[in-house]
């Protein structure tokens, strides 16, 4: 299977790069992981007459930590967030979120902004932006912009990302107080390495003497037409106490507020919504528990 | 034969130039396979794995969905497992890959070609190539799987025969007969090889 006959460059720096996207305007498309992209091309469903690898920006691929974010370059592999000892002491809900994603060799090749870019409501990495409130840095020819989590999807594979723009960095807000801070993703998928039927990723953070939810962050998957944050299920949560009771209200709430579809592959709207109980709940007494909450 | 790079240049607030860089509609590309360096002319949409089996006759690498699913068509580029039918040629540009062909010294196996000869691992072979480079690439990165690793590890990559029990044994028994330094694979001499 071919794709479709494309012209190529492969910019070294950021520069360069936003300059060729001006030049080519939306004609182009960005090339990263292209476990999305190089699939779609062959398909015939993208049909970009201008590819801009960004594959040799090597400046784009970093973790780092420095004051109060660390930051991700979207060039990032899904396996380096999987395998980094900042990322599993800060961002447990990152590294989880990671090893869900497809198989090694897509994790090898595929990177967190492409997924983001690409804004498929199955991504598992929307969910961890929106459960950790992320900033995404984003770069054109003319201006750096910052957009948060909650206004980045704009609809089914649409991100806030425009044609002549790349996506920079993540920024995820460091947890507050390492061991009251948790984060955990918990995914439903028919067989190993599948886009998720459901999947949830929580960030939370418990008072000092970790009887009550102190803050509480929800990303939901493949529940509705983009990833979405389960804005009354953290209401359920943030002030009440650290029990089952509560948990059990959020994933109530979780069920009347996700927007399912029914699909062939994996499942009605109501088997989802079922789920999206199921899961949130489970995800939240595991992030609870590293926490370091007891009674859940 | 190149393209005539796109004539633009950014002028940026600093009023410092930016280079646009060239833009290809054909380009000569530069790979190491197995250790021998190529130098062939590519358009941008050839497939990695179309290159390598049509372009260099390397057709130890196997085209199974042909759509990013099943890893028949996985080889190391460098030092990461990647499916080549998922990748452009042009983008190995400059890069090494070991293709199932750079393994065995020789008439000698590598000791994961050994241990899936000797564990009954492959039926009709078709997903072998594919499941021995993955294993390659998942032993360097883990060299003392547990069996649920193993499995977890090969994932990415399908087989209609077998169960995959006996490819996850013959994993297995291959990461216990050899330590990681016997996991590299000496590059072969390298020798240029002219255009054709
Ligand atoms: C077999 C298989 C299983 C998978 N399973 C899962 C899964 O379980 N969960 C999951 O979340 N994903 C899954 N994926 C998708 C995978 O995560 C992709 O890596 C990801 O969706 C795209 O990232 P990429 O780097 O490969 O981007 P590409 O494919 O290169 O690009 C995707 C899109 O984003 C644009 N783009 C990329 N980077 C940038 C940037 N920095 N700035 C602006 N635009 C950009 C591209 O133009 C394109 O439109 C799977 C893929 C495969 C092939
Ligand atoms: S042929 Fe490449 S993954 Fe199946
Ligand atoms: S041995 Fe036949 S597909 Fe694996």
């Amino acid at each position: 299977m071919y794709p479709k006959e494309f012209e190529y460059a492969s910019p070294t720096s950021l520069g360069e790069a936003v300059a060729l996207l001006k030049k080519m305007g939306p004609d182009a498309k960005v090339l990263a992981g292209g476990q999305s992209l190089v699939p779609l091309m062959k398909f015939r469903l993208a049909s970009p007459k201008y590819l801009l690898d960004i594959n040799g920006i090597s400046n784009l691929e970093y973790i780092k930590e420095n004051g109060k974010f660390i930051s991700v370059g979207a060039l990032t592999r899904h396996h380096s967030l999987e395998r980094s000892e900042l990322v599993k002491q800060k961002l447990g809900l990152f590294s989880e979120t990671a090893s869900w994603i497809g198989d090694p060799q897509v994790r090898n090749n595929g990177t967190i902004g492409g997924s983001l870019v690409h804004s498929d409501p199955a991504g598992d990495w929307g969910s961890a932006i929106i459960a950790s409130r992320a900033l995404l840095k984003i770069q054109s020819a003319r201006r750096e912009r910052i957009v948060d989590s909650d206004h980045f999807f704009k609809d089914t594979f649409t991100s806030a990302v425009a044609p002549n723009e790349i996506l920079t960095e993540i920024r995820v807000p460091v947890p507050p107080d390492g061991g009251r801070s948790a984060g955990a993703y918990e995914k439903l998928e028919r067989k190993a390495g599948d886009f998720a039927t459901v999947g949830v990723g929580v960030q939370l953070t418990l008072s000092r003497n970790r009887k009550t939810f102190e803050q509480a962050g929800i990303g939901l998957t493949s529940l509705g037409p983009t990833n979405l944050r389960g804005k009354k299920a953290e209401k359920a949560l943030v002030g009440k106490n650290v029990s089952l009771e509560t948990i059990e209200e959020a994933g109530t709430a979780v069920s009347e507020e996700v927007k399912p579809t029914d699909d062939v592959l994996r499942g009605s709207a109501e088997y989802k919504r079922a789920m999206a109980r199921v899961f949130l709940k489970r995800a939240l007494t595991r992030a609870a528990r590293k926490a370091g909450a007891s009674g859940v | 034969m190149s393209k005539k790079p796109m004539s633009v240049r950014k002028t940026s607030r600093r009023s410092k130039k930016i280079w646009v860089p060239e833009v290809f509609s054909q380009k000569t590309i530069r790979v190491i396979v197995n250790g021998k360096e190529y130098v062939r002319d590519v358009k941008p949409r050839l497939l990695l794995v179309d290159f390598l089996r049509d372009s260099l006759g390397l057709t130890g690498t196997h085209v199974g969905c042909d759509t990013s699913n099943c890893g028949a068509c996985t080889v190391i580029l460098n030092g990461r497992s990647v499916k080549s039918c998922s990748m452009f040629a042009i983008q190995a540009d400059g890069k090494e890959i070991l293709t199932i062909e750079g393994l065995a010294k020789g008439n000698q196996f590598h000791p994961l070609q050994q241990a899936f000869w000797d564990n009954h691992g492959l039926q009709c072979g078709f997903c072998t190539p594919g499941m021995i480079m993955q294993a390659y690439w998942f032993l360097k990165e883990n060299p003392h799987p547990s069996e649920e690793q193993i499995r977890w590890g090969i994932a990415g990559n399908l087989c209609r025969c077998t169960g995959y029990s006996n490819i996850v044994k013959a994993i297995q028994v291959a990461s216990e007969k050899i330590g990681v330094e016997q996991m590299q694979v000496e590059p072969r001499k390298q020798r240029m090889v002219r255009r054709s």
